[in-house]
């Protein structure tokens, strides 16, 4: 399968998890990688069970869905629920621990970050808890470069917006790396 | 950064088609909002006048038929997106655009039927809608994208093909395709064939608007040309004008469908993967040749003559190619995200001379490579 | 007066297919009288007709002439307009063509305003099928569906296409032949979604059954009915009870559709020019 990374994002409906993929997919092009995404929701703009699902390869990607990541963002209870067990042997989960308290025992590595609450407390917009999880993913699976990332998202995000979204991405950032230095 | 990573970007199937669409010189868009097909027509909003072209939101899908066949009279290359619902309310013009002969593009992005159905999960049930939907004998032409890329270069080839046969041409796209986002490189301007509409060169008073020359494609006149001529849907005699004529009605049935025999080689596309010495041939199109083409790459890895083969033209159907097929394969194994619609056709071209199994899924998710593995495992046992 | 008018038809079509006493030719006579009064160019004008007796209009017409399906004329003419402002585009429908089957594109296409000139043959029933009750029927009058006489209420098409946005509406009778053409040349002049109504008789599938045999009868039956708005104003609700009242029912100025559209062009590709937007590679 060569050098391929599978990511699934996933939460409720409303928690920018699509277009948290989208850029995270993006940035693996910008890293000159192969990158696709594709998406699951209901039928709610609002509230849902809802998953982005990225892989990242060197290679021609055939099948687009994701069926055990190597990489699952759980930001609520529900979606850790259905998708734990869905995890790849050896793979990491990172849980907003803000809305996800219990976690199973998976075969992989657990991190444990308080995604939303860093959001809203240190952003004070808990919107932007999208970009945080996305700065903790990139720091923890260095899927893609910071540098690639920080350009997706700009390209991404209305105008505007710049300081609090690289503001985010380095709040992200920051918690994996607090992250694994014992806090988990 | 090499050229082709800067060139390379992220892009959804559904905008790679509307960039096609407007790339091959579409400049009239009319279309109703409707699951998974909106992004079409919401890019089609904002880019059609920067390019000096039109945009309407139409009152319902039938109406939105009806306005591209207006445009597209009046000489501006036109197209609709939808999905099933809206596909079925399209039917009627459909067959009035195959009918009075006005090249006309619809993308049906197809989700899970029938009726409203799971309005965000994919299918492929609109196969056999898409080639006898309308009623009554009627030509079309129906093309299918697996990628991004694709969607865009067949896009592009659906509004070649309708100015070229004066014909309705449907993308037939999935919720899978059409929401997907990968990694594209689109071809340059120069790289991208443009095919207009034959316009006559007789003068007024010696035109025919239905008289077909040696391509069995009549030249058209634009409304407002200084052609004054009739457009009908009822059965019509070489100058337009209606008739009940037995001859003249079957002749002209006889033409629709002529216009696309005798041009098969330009009309049909298909692509193909280990091919050459394979036993067992998974036959798929859209979305589900994605997994189909996972399976055989495995199946090689297993030392099983496992070969893809994947008609990118699903309508009309590529006989001659899977008349090969039934000659060279022991198994044809048709994966589809419906009951098995394309497969009777596979089943009906080979005759019995080999195996055809299905692998079907309607429950609104994409077949996964591992069970058209399965059913390739199974035939080589 | 034929001679002037031959100009503007097919002569090799003919004879038409109208029954004997049908009012659709008088009706068809107006409209080419307010063309040729406007001078309309032949080559720059395009006539689209729906399904139904009324809708064949188009195919006897010299002009460019697109003959739709049932209901969606004025949905085809949408398309024709809006991607060439430049074309006249007059519609012609019957009652059931355009109130039934076509409503919602009726209320639309006047809601847009979109500059068309939509001639409404109104005989009151569908023709063509043989004397079913149309959404334009007067209550109480008999069809083959109603043989005991409608039940259901008829619309009104004049006011609602007022209501829905119509910048002109009038309705004039088959007897009243110059104030039909009048109409039909303002409603031509008026750049925005123009209803013409025209009254019309349908001996053949409405009359026989409504206790009027002839042409004639129901001719007379028009002229007898028929009520000037001017005068209308005067009556009581009692007196205009039954009655149809005519001539210039509604206008009122409202930008036009296609017009908007152009602006909208102009000001997005000004934008663009400014390099706000950069334009795309493809």
């Amino acid at each position: 399968m060569g050098d391929r990374t599978e990511l699934r994002l996933s939460g409720t409906g409303g928690q920018g998890l699509i277009l948290a993929g989208i850029i995270m997919a993006d940035a693996a092009i910008r890293d000159g990688k192969n990158s696709i995404q594709s998406q699951s929701y209901g039928p709610e703009a609002r509230g849902g069970a809802s998953r982005a699902e990225v892989i990242i390869g060197d290679e021609e990607i055939d099948y687009p869905k994701v069926t055990n990541p190597n990489v699952l963002l759980v930001m609520s209870q529900e979606a850790c629920d259905k998708f734990a067990s869905d995890l790849a042997s050896g793979g990491v989960i990172i849980a907003d621990s803000t809305y996800v308290q219990e976690l199973p025992a998976v075969d992989g590595q657990i991190c444990k970050l308080p995604i939303s609450q860093t959001a809203r407390e240190e952003v004070g917009r808990e919107m932007v808890a999208n970009v945080v999880a996305l700065g903790a993913v990139a720091r923890i699976t260095g899927v893609v470069s910071r540098a690639a990332l920080t350009e997706a998202l700009m390209a991404r995000i209305p105008r505007g917006t710049e300081e609090i979204n690289r503001k985010a991405l380095e709040l992200g950032w920051q918690l994996a790396e607090q992250g694994s230095t014992g806090v988990l | 950064m090499s050229r082709v990573v800067e060139l390379a970007r992220l892009m959804q199937g559904n905008e790679a088609a509307a960039e096609g669409a407007l790339a091959a010189g579409v400049r009239f868009f009319a279309g109703y909002p409707i699951t998974p097909s909106t992004e079409l027509a919401e890019i089609m909003a904002e880019r059609l006048p920067r390019l000096g072209g039109k945009f309407i939101q139409m009152e319902d899908e039938m109406a939105s038929m009806a306005a591209i066949i207006g445009a597209s009279l009046a000489g501006v290359k036109s197209l609709t997106a939808t999905s099933g619902p809206g596909f079925s309310l399209m039917q009627e013009n459909i067959g009035f655009a195959a009918m009075a002969e006005v090249p006309c593009v619809i993308v049906n992005v197809q989700r899970s039927g029938p009726s409203t159905g799971m309005p965000t999960a994919p299918a492929q049930g609109d196969v056999m809608q898409a080639r006898w939907g309308t009623h009554g004998d009627h030509p079309v032409i129906a093309l299918c994208p697996s990628s991004v890329r694709e969607a865009y270069d067949l896009a592009v080839r659906s509004v070649n093909l309708a100015e070229k046969y004066r014909m309705p041409v449907i993308l037939l796209m999935d919720e899978v395709i059409g929401h997907l986002r990968e990694r594209v490189v689109l071809p340059s301007p120069d790289e991208i064939e443009i095919v207009n509409r034959r316009e006559t060169q007789e003068a007024p008073a010696d035109y025919y608007a239905y008289r077909a020359d040696e391509t069995g494609v009549p030249p058209m006149a634009n409304f407002g040309t200084g052609y004054r001529y009739h457009v009908t849907g009822l059965a019509h005699d070489e100058t337009g004008n209606p008739t009940n004529d037995p001859d003249k009605a079957e002749s002209l049935l006889l033409r629709l469908h002529d216009k696309l025999g005798r041009n098969l080689e330009d009309i049909l596309i298909e692509d193909s993967r280990s091919l050459d010495d394979a036993e067992v041939v998974v036959l798929a199109y859209g979305a589900t040749a994605r997994p189909a083409r996972q399976a055989v790459k495995e199946a090689r890895r297993q030392n099983i003559k496992a070969g893809l083969y994947r008609p990118l033209t699903l309508w009309p159907f590529p006989t001659a190619s899977v008349d090969r097929l039934a000659r060279q394969a022991r198994t044809i194994i048709v994966p589809e995200m419906n009951l098995g619609q394309y497969r009777i056709e596979v089943e009906r071209t080979v005759r019995g001379r080999a195996s055809v199994v299905g692998v079907n899924r309607v429950n609104g998710e994409l077949i996964a490579p591992g069970e058209i593995l399965q059913a390739i495992l199974e035939v080589v046992k | 007066m034929m001679e002037e008018l031959e100009r503007y038809l097919r002569m090799d079509r003919f004879p038409h297919m109208w029954c004997p006493g049908c009012g659709n030719g008088i009706v068809l006579g107006c409209m080419l009288r307010a063309i040729k009064k406007l001078d309309l160019e032949q080559d720059r004008t395009v006539i689209v007709g729906g399904i139904g007796c009324s809708s064949r209009a188009v195919g006897y017409l010299d002009f460019n002439t697109l003959h739709t399906t049932h209901g969606r004329a004025l949905a085809y003419a949408t398309g024709i307009k809006l991607a060439r402002p430049e074309l006249n585009v007059i519609v012609v429908s019957g009652d059931g063509d355009l109130t039934a089957i076509g409503g919602n594109h009726f209320i639309h296409a006047a809601r847009r305003n979109i500059d068309l000139t939509l001639v409404l043959f109104n005989n009151s029933i569908y023709g063509m099928t043989g004397g079913q009750y149309s959404p334009l029927t007067p209550a109480g009058k008999k069809a083959t569906t109603a043989p005991y006489g409608t039940i259901e209420t008829g619309f009104d098409a004049s006011e609602l296409a007022g209501a829905a946005g119509a910048t002109f509406v009038g309705r004039g009778t088959t007897y009243h032949t110059e104030l039909l053409t009048g109409l039909i040349v303002k409603g031509i002049q008026n750049k925005g979604f123009s209803l013409v109504e025209a009254i019309t008789a349908c001996p053949t599938a409405f009359g026989r059954r409504n206790k009027m045999k002839s042409g004639t009868e129901m001719l007379l039956w028009q002229k007898e009915n028929a009520v000037h708005i001017n005068r209308a104003g005067r009556l009581s609700p009692e007196e205009l009870d039954g009655k149809i009242v005519i001539g210039e029912l509604h206008r009122h100025e409202a930008p036009e559709y296609t017009e908007l559209y152009d602006k909208l062009i102009l000001n997005v590709r000004q934008e663009t020019d400014g390099a706000s937007i950069k334009p795309m590679k493809v």
